[in-house]
């Protein structure tokens, strides 16, 4: 295949990913653009398959058998209420892939066509060593943030003295590392460089705490973007270069959604920190106010009489995996004739968009799920809002309270409808640590319990 | 040999802003609903990087590169499967609903 037919087939392929993304404008249009993307696919690897030097049809068919039936089996297997780890783990093997593919190309630049090992052009290793560098971050970093979702690192930001300093002063050993690698061209040197980056990536998500993870998530996503962009840079491939690009500006748009959803810089979230330590300040004072509590038959008895309902879920609907029950309680006050919405908060959940995945999972149908821009004026016309897993989102202290960790964040009006019903297990505060005063207000019931048995429950009552 | 290679970058160049232009406007028309199967198409699509693998275990024998170049397609595959379906699992809950609600 001569090497403008490459260029026309990738360029194709490059089309197809920009189709891909530009389909989820619409939910009707997103099913479409999957398929452009998986079509871009097969004809990059196919296209890269009829190069004269690829010769190992059968090692590189077991090669991408194996990987697919795993990625196949992960795939179907998990549970939606785990997609934000999984994605996580996605992201961090992009980053090794790209990792392992700058290696391959210093081991054997003649294969990619930069040179031979030894005199490998100068520009060749820069961009080499910057794919691998943001490569490896990727991966560690999606790493330690798949285990902070998981559960299986503590999610608390952890923060020591000096940490930026630190990670500063990594950031310059890398820079120096990549300097004499460019002279040097050592294999030892390459090693180092994918060490120490390694270390970086933990050192980045390690001060960042659970509430912040769609912001990480999101960054993460950015990384793996850059990091093939770097691989594309490193063997001159147009289609690896547009990309990661479009990767790379999809995550960084993200995590700018994110960080506005919580009126916080990307900055003050990478430096991390947030909600470890102001705990204790506003906790204290609340002790001796009163809190009306209600169940599920007072619950039920509420939407019951109500014209209009808005429901809120948040992260504590998804652990409780309450979705489907909630869906049905909707699904009866519906019957009853009651006007059903839900609001979703742009950082409700652990990544972006992962509030609306669930419910969609639990068919409720999207026209009833709405954005907080699109939603927020109606809470003074509603009668009953019903807050379930949610807690900082709904905080009016972000309106009010300039001393609050929280102020400035776009919040859910819930406090302007007539009444809140608010689920929740304890009275424990929201990940940023701050007290709720929405619990001690008048027109606030705390429905006490596990969000998905206080849905059943008030299922029952309704029947 | 300098000419030619820095000739070769800045059309990377070139091609990097524009690409990163387009992904401003695309992503920016994604409806927030959809964020997290864009997450999963983007995750998928970004495992093109299989190419390099591919051309890195391309050739006959066994020198290290080569392995190298297999781990990456082995890696990049679950990810570009992985990522596809997942996405289209997503995508299939957001279908429209028939009316059932009528049913009753």
């Amino acid at each position: 295949m001569s090497a403008n037919m490459v260029a026309v087939l990738y360029l194709i392929s490059a089309l197809m990913f920009i189709f891909a993304l530009r389909g989820l404008s619409h939910p009707e249009s997103s099913r479409l653009g999957n398929i452009f993307g998986i079509v871009g696919m097969i004809i990059a690897i196919i296209t890269t398959l009829m190069f004269k030097s690829v010769l190992s049809y059968v090692e590189i068919g077991a090669a991408i058998i194996i990987g697919g039936a795993i990625g196949t089996f992960i795939a179907l297997r998990i549970e939606m209420t785990a997609l934000p780890q999984l994605v996580a783990a996605f992201h961090s093997l992009v980053g090794i892939a790209a990792v392992f593919v700058a290696a391959a190309a210093f081991y054997d630049p003649a294969s990619f066509g930069i040179g031979k090992v030894g005199s490998i052009g100068t520009s060749s290793l820069i961009e080499m060593s910057i794919g691998t560098f943001i490569g490896a971050i990727t991966f560690s970093g999606s790493v330690l943030a798949f285990g902070k979702l998981q559960g299986t690192v503590s999610g608390k930001p952890i923060v020591f003295k000096f940490q930026h300093t630190i990670n500063a002063l990594i950031l310059a050993l890398i820079i120096a590392l990549i300097i004499i690698f460019v002279i040097n061209q050592s294999p030892s040197i390459f090693w180092t460089i994918v060490i120490v980056s390694i270390l970086l990536g933990f050192l980045v998500v390690i001060p960042i705490g659970g509430a912040d993870m769609p912001v990480v998530v999101s960054m993460l996503n950015s990384y793996s973007g850059w990091a093939a962009c770097g691989i594309g840079f490193t063997l001159s491939n147009n289609l690896l270069i547009i990309t990661g690009a479009l990767v790379g500006a999809s995550g960084a748009i993200l995590s700018y959604i994110m960080s506005k959803g919580m009126n916080r810089s990307i900055i003050s979230v990478v430096l991390g920190g947030f909600g470890g330590e102001q705990v204790a300040n506003s906790a204290g004072d609340n002790s001796d106010k009163i809190v009306k509590q209600g169940n599920a038959e007072d619950a039920a008895y509420i939407m019951k009489n109500a014209d209009s309902v808005i429901i809120v879920p948040g992260y504590g609907m998804a652990v409780a995996q309450a979705q489907h029950a909630l869906r049905e309680m909707g699904d009866m006050l519906k019957k009853e004739g009651i006007n059903v919405r839900y609001a979703i908060h742009p950082v409700a959940g652990r990544m972006p968009g992962h509030m609306n995945v669930l419910l969609a999972e639990a068919n409720v149908p999207y026209e009833e799920v709405l954005e907080l821009d699109e939603i927020n004026h109606d809470f003074p016309m509603t009668e009953v809002s019903f807050v379930i897993g949610a807690n900082d989102v709904t905080n009016p202290a972000a309106k009010t309270d300039e001393t609050s960790p929280i102020y400035g964040m776009p919040i859910l009006d819930v406090e302007k409808s007539q009444t809140v019903l608010f689920v929740k297990r304890s009275m424990a505060t929201g990940y940023s640590g701050v007290d709720n005063e929405l619990f001690y207000r008048d027109n606030t019931t705390m429905l006490f319990g596990d969000a998905k048995k206080m849905c059943e429950n008030i299922v029952k009552s309704l029947a | 040999m300098e000419a030619h290679s820095s000739e070769v970058f800045v059309i990377g160049l070139t091609v990097f802003f524009l690409a990163c232009i387009i992904g401003y406007y695309v992503v920016w028309s994604v409806t927030p609903a959809l964020h997290s199967p864009l997450m999963g198409v983007t995750n998928a699509i970004s495992s093109v990087i299989i190419v390099g693998a591919i051309l890195a275990a391309g050739p006959f024998g066994h020198d290290t590169s080569k392995i190298f170049g297999i781990i990456g397609v082995v890696l990049a595959s679950i990810n570009i499967f992985g990522g596809f379906i997942v996405t289209y699992r997503m995508l299939s809950m957001f279908k429209k609903k028939p009316k059932k609600d009528k049913k009753d």
